[in-house]
């Protein structure tokens, strides 16, 4: 009697031509065991099925890139025989079923992602999106994920430094939790994840293995309906505590020469690992599951294979070194066991209660992972937003109302739960264009930043993709930083619909030219598809992370206002670009028009101007002109600064007020320049072909434009009271 | 001035308070592992922040039992100098080290920013480089700093200048606005009755260099080394 039925296939989200495939790779039929193997390696989380095809588009070659995708994490060169490892990862449908765990094991698995390639995690970030505040669960789920990673991350010991929050009901039943860790490691001593050496042992360590998280995979790839609630006991639970003593137990480790071969146990957990480093390794396995520590009784072959228990790892040892490997995890209070040896089979072949219970081959079941090319259609290109067709609202109220929306609204609230100061190299805190992180006992820093628009990529997917790498080649310029590379965590509803499927390649299309243009690799990512409740699909949204590169922690440029007095000096043209703006939307309640275009060539001058005039020392501040527009971007300025510097701006000549207030046009900082250096910095921007004009003056405690003013103390008081207030907390104040 | 810096499993700022200590010693410290019994000859100890055994139980409850804080107890009856800094507070007050609990944040969150604080006391070896009444500014970085002792015990401390700081705002005014965790009398740092343990909730190893945003906290550690040295 065969256990393998329809329905149970289909539970394991197999499609029938995919169970085809099956039966040919096995000449049999498989048990359950095996099924489930093929089904989380087959997952989309883990195949990339859907999107591996144009996945490939990207560029991830440049001189300073140690390692792209296709490793756990991402590696680039920073000199000094150091490397900076990265990644970004998503744990969006754990963290709607179980906001805190969901968002707490979002943190330990990319951690672990990071210190497995022999790094020392030294900075997270996150990319939030939330639903609509009106929405019920919103204030829950916001609460629970902040609460989940500031939890997790402050136990480990590492700092959050910054990210990004975004509300829109298009996430409503999907909330979007992008998880980002950048760790330094040796350049001679990075851990990689192919197996060698028949006959090695095949070592497990961390913690003991339960039943909780199994299917995550799975699960990741499914759309939510009403019974996604009885999934709860698949949100994986983390224990930050474990994983502090994993990080040091492992950097001990990696510090002895015992280690061929190293993976996390990420999702689906001893399946994937043990399975990708055999097929990386071209070798076979053989596992016995009685020797896994497991922390409940009578759990069977299928359980082990598929749980998704946290803070495991994976590894090959040099054979013999098994004592020095368990001295160092008795000493820090880790379970240890030999789990198995390496084979010259080929396969991978599982054993329980001295019984064979799983054989089967390792190449043709990776080769074989389905790789579709799924019909797509281009969105429609919309129509440029005039405007004339905008209504024009008094700019000082239209900026207090802007400032106090959820999007632009402070994050303090939110930040201040994380400890963004421990490991001692915080530089720049949360709040600025990106946190700068300086490498430790050196005067280099690295700067990092999350980046998306998804309302631009809503409009134009292939906009918006180019739109959100520029946007982090400038955030990260704006500190005077030297843009390195790219991770990115592509969230997208599901791919089996043509329109979404196009969207997620005009996206990539978009990204890969932005990133092909200004040198700026990706060398990391994950992709999370099916963000779709009961038919509604969430907003595009390619997350990018990006790190960048100070070889003078010192010269870090800030955004604030410094002193009064100072050219306001604006680089890049501005024509007043409404549509898909945050005015249109915010003020207007229109969502509507074509996003602003990206000048890819003009984007990379600027960039190489911004970061030379910061290191010449001729501008006293900097900051990158985005969401709300320019009037924001200066008002940002103001609030930033010490003791609350003005900003009197000139009135536009040829441009209609609003639009020059709030138009997003692309490609444009904000400089505070002193009356000495204005003829220098004027005569740079003219050398690098980039439009700068003096658009007003630093001074006082008021904002002013057009004949129209709002005191920066009114401006920080909306900015800084949405938040707290939507969360129920009293006014925070100060 | 010889210092050592306690170890536990889930500290996570003991290589911080190395580096500042390093600023103002001019040496390193000796970073001393929970399991190890002997402790070398020091002038002061150091407990340092972090999330000992992951603060299960209660914060710091199981670190106070570990065979090393046997020995520090020991030491600082002896007269050498022991710093508590954040779960370091906790955990010297779990070993009986100081009067009073660390109780849970009064709005139950954690909150990592910078607070000013009042100089109460600046006749101790800890403080020499402040002058009583003096605002400082110091990073915290915690859940659970809501300090209580009973009643008459915190008079008794008061009068006989055991409170080391208090949550001000900017100008020294003390008020329920400037406390960040509803400690009691806003106090954010307390002595024992000899003066020779200090446990404090702020992080001054966090802003002990001007890149990072400030540098009052480098003066306990100066005022350590010239007390000590």
């Amino acid at each position: 009697m065969s256990q393998i039925t329809p329905e149970i296939i289909a539970q394991h989200g197999i499609k029938p031509d995919e169970y085809k495939l099956i039966l040919e790779i096995m000449g049999r039929e498989p048990n359950l065991t095996e099924l489930g193997i093929f089904s989380v390696m087959w997952s989309e989380h883990c195949s990339y099925k859907s999107s591996k095809k144009w996945l490939k588009t990207l560029p991830t070659k440049a001189p300073w890139v140690i390692c792209g995708p296709g490793e756990n994490a991402g590696i680039i060169d920073i000199g000094d025989n150091q490397a900076i490892v990265f990644k970004m990862e998503s744990h969006n449908h754990p963290s709607f079923i179980e906001p805190y765990q969901g968002a707490a094991t979002g943190v330990g698995g990319i951690l672990r992602d990071v210190f497995t390639m022999g790094a020392r995690p030294i900075a997270n970030m996150n990319a939030l999106r939330f639903g609509d505040p009106s929405n019920p669960k919103t204030r829950h789920l916001v609460a629970g994920v902040v609460a989940g990673i500031g939890g997790y991350g402050n136990c480990v010991g590492v700092p959050t430094v910054g990210g990004e929050t975004n509300f829109h009901s298009s996430y409503n039943g999907n909330i979007l939790v992008n998880a980002m860790t950048v760790g330094l490691a040796d350049k001679d001593n990075i851990f990689y994840s192919a197996a060698a050496g028949v006959g090695n042992p095949v070592v497990y360590f961390g913690s003991k293995t339960g039943r909780d998280g199994i299917h995550g995979a799975t699960m990741a790839s499914a759309e939510f309906d009403e019974k996604s609630e009885e999934k709860r006991p698949t949100v994986q639970v983390g224990d930050p505590f474990t994983e502090k003593l994993l990080i040091e137990a492992c950097l001990e480790l990696m510090a002895t020469d015992v280690i061929v071969a190293i993976q996390d146990m990420g999702a689906a957990g001893l399946t994937s690992s043990s399975f990708e480093m055999a097929s990386k390794g071209g070798l076979g396995v053989e596992l016995d599951l009685d020797s896994v520590p497991m922390r409940e009784q009578g759990m069977t072959a299928y359980e082990i294979m598929l749980s998704e228990s946290q803070e495991r790892m994976l590894m090959i040892l040099k054979p013999g070194k098994e004592d020095v490997a368990r001295a160092i995890m008795d000493k820090w209070e880790l379970d240890f066991a030999v789990i198995g040896t390496l084979t010259d089979t080929g396969r991978m072949v599982l054993k329980r209660h001295g019984e064979v219970v799983a054989d089967l081959p390792i190449d043709p079941l990776a080769q074989a992972s389905p790789e579709y090319d799924r019909p797509w259609v281009a969105p429609a290109k919309l129509p440029v937003v005039k405007a004339e067709d905008v209504p024009a609202e008094c700019p000082a109220e239209a900026l207090k109302k802007l400032l106090a929306c959820p999007d632009l609204a402070s994050k303090r609230w939110i930040y201040q739960q994380y400890d963004h100061m421990v490991m001692g190299d915080t530089v720049q805190r949360p709040g600025g264009d990106a946190a700068v992180v300086r490498i430790h006992g050196t005067d280099k820093a690295v700067a990092i930043t999350t980046d998306c628009t998804p309302r631009y990529c809503q409009a134009d997917p292939h906009e918006g993709g180019r739109q959100a790498v520029a946007e982090a080649y400038r955030n990260l310029s704006a500190t005077g930083a030297v843009p390195l590379a790219v991770t990115d965590n592509l969230n997208f509803g599901n791919p089996e619909k043509p329109e979404i499927m196009g969207q997620i390649v005009e996206a990539i299309k978009g990204m890969g030219e932005a990133c092909r243009d200004l040198d700026f690799p990706v060398v990391s990512g994950n992709v999370s598809l099916y963000n779709e409740t009961q038919g509604t699909a969430i907003q595009p949204t390619p997350a990018i992370g990006a790190v960048g590169l100070l070889d003078d922690v010192s010269k870090h440029m800030t955004l604030a206002f410094k002193s009064a007095g100072s050219n306001i000096v604006l680089l890049g043209e501005t024509k007043g670009w409404l549509g898909a703006s945050l005015y249109l939307r915010e003020i207007c309640g229109r969502e509507e028009g074509a996003p602003p275009p990206v000048a890819l060539h003009r984007e990379r001058r600027k960039g190489e101007l911004v970061r030379q005039l910061i290191q010449d020392g001729l501008v006293r501040a900097c900051h990158d002109v985005s969401d709300g527009g320019l009037l924001v971007a200066v008002a940002e300025m103001s609030m930033a600064s010490a003791d609350r510097v003005g900003a009197a701006l000139d009135a536009p000549s040829t441009l209609p007020l609003h639009a020059w207030c709030f138009g997003e046009d692309q490609g444009r900082y904000v400089l505070e320049v002193s009356d000495d250096d204005l003829v220098s910095v004027l005569e740079a921007a003219e050398e690098h072909e980039v439009n700068a004009r003096v658009i007003g003056k630093t001074g006082g405690h008021v904002i002013s434009v057009g004949g129209r003013a709002v005191t920066v103390d009114e401006l920080r008081e909306a900015n800084e009271g949405w938040l707290p207030a939507y969360m129920g907390a009293e006014m925070s104040g100060h | 001035m010889k210092a050592a810096v306690i170890v536990f499993p889930g500290s996570n700022c003991d290589r911080d308070v190395a580096v500042a200590l390093e600023a103002s010693m001019g040496a390193k410290p000796h970073m001393v592992w929970h399991r190890d019994t002997e402790l070398p000859a020091v002038d002061l100890i150091v407990v340092p922040g972090g999330f000992s055994y992951g603060d299960y139980l209660r914060c710091g409850a199981m670190a106070a039992h570990s065979p090393i804080m046997r020995e520090v107890k020991a030491r600082a009856e002896a007269g050498a100098r022991v710093l508590g800094i954040c779960n370091g507070f906790q955990i010297i007050t779990e070993a009986g080290l100081l009067p009073g609990v660390l109780m849970r944040n009064a709005q139950l969150k954690f909150v990592c920013k910078d607070v000013h604080l009042k100089v109460e006391n600046d006749r101790t070896d800890f403080c020499r480089y402040y002058r009583s009444g003096d605002v400082v500014r110091f990073p915290i970085a915690h859940a659970e700093g809501n300090y209580f002792v009973e009643p008459h015990t915190f008079r008794e401390m008061e009068d006989n200048g055991q409170i080391a700081f208090r949550y001000c705002d900017r100008d020294g005014k003390v008020s329920a606005e400037t406390n960040p965790n509803g400690s009691l009398g806003n106090v954010a740092g307390v002595y024992n009755s000899k003066f020779n343990v200090l446990g404090l909730m702020p992080h001054p190893e966090r802003l002990a260099e001007d890149l990072l945003g400030g540098s009052d906290g480098k003066l306990m550690f100066d005022s350590l080394v010239e007390a000590l040295s």
